[in-house]
């Protein structure tokens, strides 16, 4: 019964996508109509052809869903590759400009790419690795299959044709312009649809969940998946000018638009890059120490104050603009009391490995992790400092921003989510141990060197530029012009590039050590995946 | 899969829970990441008293500074605007031609016309003055409407070919090719007789019948040796300096078409003194007569 309405569904949906195209006002909606007609002629004839069969042969309820977890640490690799390689493609282009050949022009210059660069390692790369580790973090840590059947499935392959569709649009020019929110109307609808199921997985596993209480990094994934669905829906709120077209108005405008896309986006920050990573952390460090947690108390108040003052700040963005100094004001001091917040989690992470420390020298996976807390500590300082008014006075729209999400960004997120892949691979595909540690030892330098670089480089010529912007002679007058300012970061930008480009060396030894982990690592013997409380 | 972390000798006790082997000591919060805590939230609440804050029914708490941003970046305005004052009003009042005797006048309006500049002009003339093509060079001494202070001023304050100013500059020259004034052919002749002025024309053949083409179209306005006119803004065509280019299919180009380079007016934009200041800036960066 169940197989008739999907084929009556899929039947409907690609009849839409071909009036779709036929009526497409604009080139990016008529090759987003053609995806889509893809997908779904696809998914019929795949429906089509499993009829007969049972949906859920073969799966045992009592066993661990790991095969979307599989899928998504695949996902989260190729993503992670494709969208570094595009940083330091667009790196290159801003310290050559003339890398923007005239061939690429309106497809694959700057403009067009930078999103597809954001895009990619935030929401490709992250997403993938929050979606994959917070499938395996709730079953393991719930003792209970994934609910839902295949709804995980589908949450899996529904959000890899969001980042199809947003991939291409950029490519062709749909876009609404909000940072971090590139991608027009249909797509939004699209990914809420996505994000609801995701969110109804997750909360249903952890409503079957065998164990009493729920445990921490649950905590901080939830709060990520239902904080981003809100997030993403307010700041998407837009009338289509035509259902056949890609663009859309949006309903709020001037300085309460500017204020939205600033909730949104710093949010972005907060719950996506911030609390989803730290449910990563709570889980994959204590594991690979094999060490308690090492404050049950501080992971609730930190939690719980980091939850409450995080979606208060997105005015620091908006600093000296249109916006009313009250707001101002009250996103530069909930910035502030943030600080410890997200400190918190960084104790909470490095002190868990006290007792451990020796492990520092064995296991490059854990000097990962340990870096990665690092770095996340680093970057929960410089926020809170740079949201300080007159701090941005100097800092804003200049590098230093660029540094400090990259340090973030490159440190915490990738460092972390490196250290969750070497960690999920040997256990998903049942192997005993990764295929090599050395070539793990090589990636952490690449990588770590890579940001060093990266961030550094960012620093310098960010407060440059900022000291050139406001550098006046003795009568007052301003003395740089702003292209003086652009020629004089020239060797920072050949630097950062360096930077990205070993950054991205180091992800690809990952993908061939993962690779290799698979195909030639010894195979372990028992089975891993029933679910069973722990005790 | 539940591997029970190892405990060592003097841990402290753990809550008791079990989640796939992960397990939580029952730790006490730092005292330092606390206390820090404290003293962040005290210091919100006292810095939202001090600066505007916190929303009411009507407008927000403007906070017992009286601190506002407009305020801060007005302060700083008005007290380079006071500062410069006087010196401003004797720049606008001086005689242009004087303004180079009176050493502290012409250091400042140096300074204060290379903020003008990088500030409005940089964008076409380039940051270093250089220019760009369509663009004039403002570093050499060829000059298309004067370079004398008082040409340079009336230049830069009404402005060339621009519809906001009467007094602005204006000449056009015509499109021969375009409205069908000269045929390809001569057109063709009369571009190799350019080349030939400062240089090598692409075809030597054709120079002799350009002369002749030259003389009865374009002497007016270029004046009959080529050397130009600075009355009409018409370019000194043997110089081999080309505001946009000099080779064949450019200098053809020009013909074809015209060209018809607009810069804006600064007497509505900029005060008198800024005009005055730029206009010596300019002057002294090389090619001031």
């Amino acid at each position: 019964m169940s197989n008739y309405l999907k084929l009556i569904t899929f039947g409907l949906i690609a009849l839409f996508a071909m009036m779709a195209i036929n009526f497409a006002r604009d080139i990016g909606f008529m090759v987003h109509g053609i995806i889509v007609l893809l997908v779904a002629a696809g998914m019929f004839m795949y429906t089509l052809r499993q009829t007969e069969a049972s949906a859920f042969a073969g799966a045992n309820p009592n066993e661990y869903a790991d095969g979307v977890v599989r899928a998504g640490v695949i996902a989260t690799a190729f993503w992670g590759v494709v969208g570094f390689l595009v940083g330091v493609v667009i790196a290159f282009q801003l310290a050559f400009p003339a890398l923007n050949f005239d061939f690429l022009q309106g497809y694959g210059n700057f403009g067009r790419l930078r999103p597809l660069h954001t895009s990619a390692v935030i929401f490709a790369f992250g997403g993938n690795a929050l979606i994959a580790t917070s499938f395996y973090v709730v079953q393991r840590t719930s003792a209970a299959r994934l609910w839902g059947g295949n709804l995980s499935w589908f949450v899996f392959w529904g959000y890899q044709l969001f980042i199809v569709l947003a991939a291409t649009g950029y490519v062709l020019g749909v876009t609404q312009s909000k940072e971090y929110a590139e991608p027009e109307w249909h797509v939004d609808l699209w990914l809420t649809v996505v994000w609801l199921a995701y969110l109804a997985v997750f909360l249903g596993t952890l409503i079957k969940r065998k164990e009493p209480h729920i445990y921490v990094a649950n905590w901080f994934y939830l709060a990520f998946i239902v904080t981003v669905a809100m997030l993403h829906v307010v700041n998407n709120i837009s009338i289509p000018v035509s259902i056949w077209g890609s663009k859309s108005v949006q309903v709020f405008s001037g300085v309460q638009d500017a204020m939205v896309q600033w909730w949104y986006g710093h949010n972005a920050v907060g719950f996506f890059l911030t609390a989803g990573f730290l449910g990563m952390m709570y889980y994959f460090i204590p594991k690979q120490a094999e060490r308690p947690v090492y404050s049950y108390k501080l992971s609730i108040i930190h939690f719980w104050s980091l939850i409450f003052l995080y979606i208060w700040a997105g005015p620091h963005h908006l600093h000296y603009t249109a916006l009313p100094d009250w707001a101002s004001t009250l996103g530069m001091v909930f910035s502030i009391v943030l600080w410890m917040p997200s400190w918190g989690g960084m104790i909470n992470g490095l002190m868990t490995l006290s007792g451990a420390w020796d492990k520092l020298r064995t296991d490059p996976v854990i000097r990962m992790m340990v870096i990665s807390v690092g770095f996340y500590g680093m970057s929960t300082f410089e926020g809170p400092m740079m949201s300080i008014r007159a701090v941005n006075s100097l800092s804003h729209y200049t590098d230093w921003t660029i540094g400090h999400v990259h340090s973030g960004a490159l440190g915490w997120n990738g460092m972390i989510t490196f250290g969750a892949l070497y960690y999920l691979v040997p256990v998903l595909w049942k192997r005993e141990r990764l295929y090599s540690l050395s070539l793990v030892s090589w990636h952490f330098w690449l990588a770590t060197i890579g940001i060093v670089l990266y961030a550094a480089s960012m620093w310098v010529t960010g407060i440059m530029e900022g000291l050139m912007w406001r550098e006046v002679d003795a009568n007052g007058f301003l003395v740089n012009s702003f292209a003086d300012t652009v020629a004089a970061k020239f060797p920072m930008y050949v630097v950062r590039g360096l930077g990205g480009a070993m950054f991205l060396a180091g992800a690809i030894v990952m993908c061939y050590n993962l690779w290799m982990t698979v195909r030639r690592a010894p195979a372990k013997e028992a089975s891993l995946s029933v679910a069973v409380p722990a005790e | 899969m539940s591997k029970p972390s190892k405990k060592q000798k003097g841990d402290p006790d753990t809550t008791g829970h079990v989640w796939d082997g992960i397990e939580e000591f029952d730790n006490p919060m730092p005292r330092w990441w606390l206390w820090t805590l404290y003293v962040c939230i005290f210091w919100a609440i006292a810095y939202t008293i001090a600066y505007p804050a916190w929303p009411m029914i009507k407008g927000a708490t403007p906070g017992l500074l009286g601190w506002s941003t407009r305020g801060e970046v007005q302060a700083e305005i008005d007290a380079v605007n006071e500062g410069n004052a006087a010196i401003n009003a004797r720049l606008a009042s001086t005689e242009l031609t004087a303004i180079g005797d009176d050493g502290e006048l012409n250091t400042f309006a140096v300074s204060s016309g290379s903020a003008v500049f990088l500030t409005w002009c940089a964008q076409c003339h380039g940051s270093g003055a250089a220019g760009a093509k369509g663009y004039p060079n403002l570093l050499d001494d060829d000059w298309l409407w004067g370079g004398d202070i008082e040409a340079i001023y009336l230049t830069i304050a009404h402005g060339i070919r621009t519809e906001e100013d009467d007094d602005a500059r204006y000449s056009q020259m015509p499109a021969y090719g375009k409205d069908e004034l000269l045929e390809t052919v001569e057109i063709t002749q009369v571009v190799n007789y350019v080349m030939s002025l400062s240089g090598a024309p692409k075809d030597a053949t054709q120079v002799a019948a350009g002369a002749v083409i030259f003389e009865e179209n374009c002497a007016a306005c270029h004046l009959e040796n080529g050397s130009g006119d600075r009355e009409q803004g018409a370019p000194d065509l043997t110089d081999a300096i080309w505001l946009y280019g000099g080779d064949y299919d450019t200098i053809k180009s020009s013909v074809d078409n015209a060209r018809f380079g607009v810069m804006p007016n600064w007497n509505t934009r900029l005060t008198e003194a800024q005009v005055r200041a730029v206009s010596i800036y300019v002057h002294q960066l090389g090619g001031g007569e």
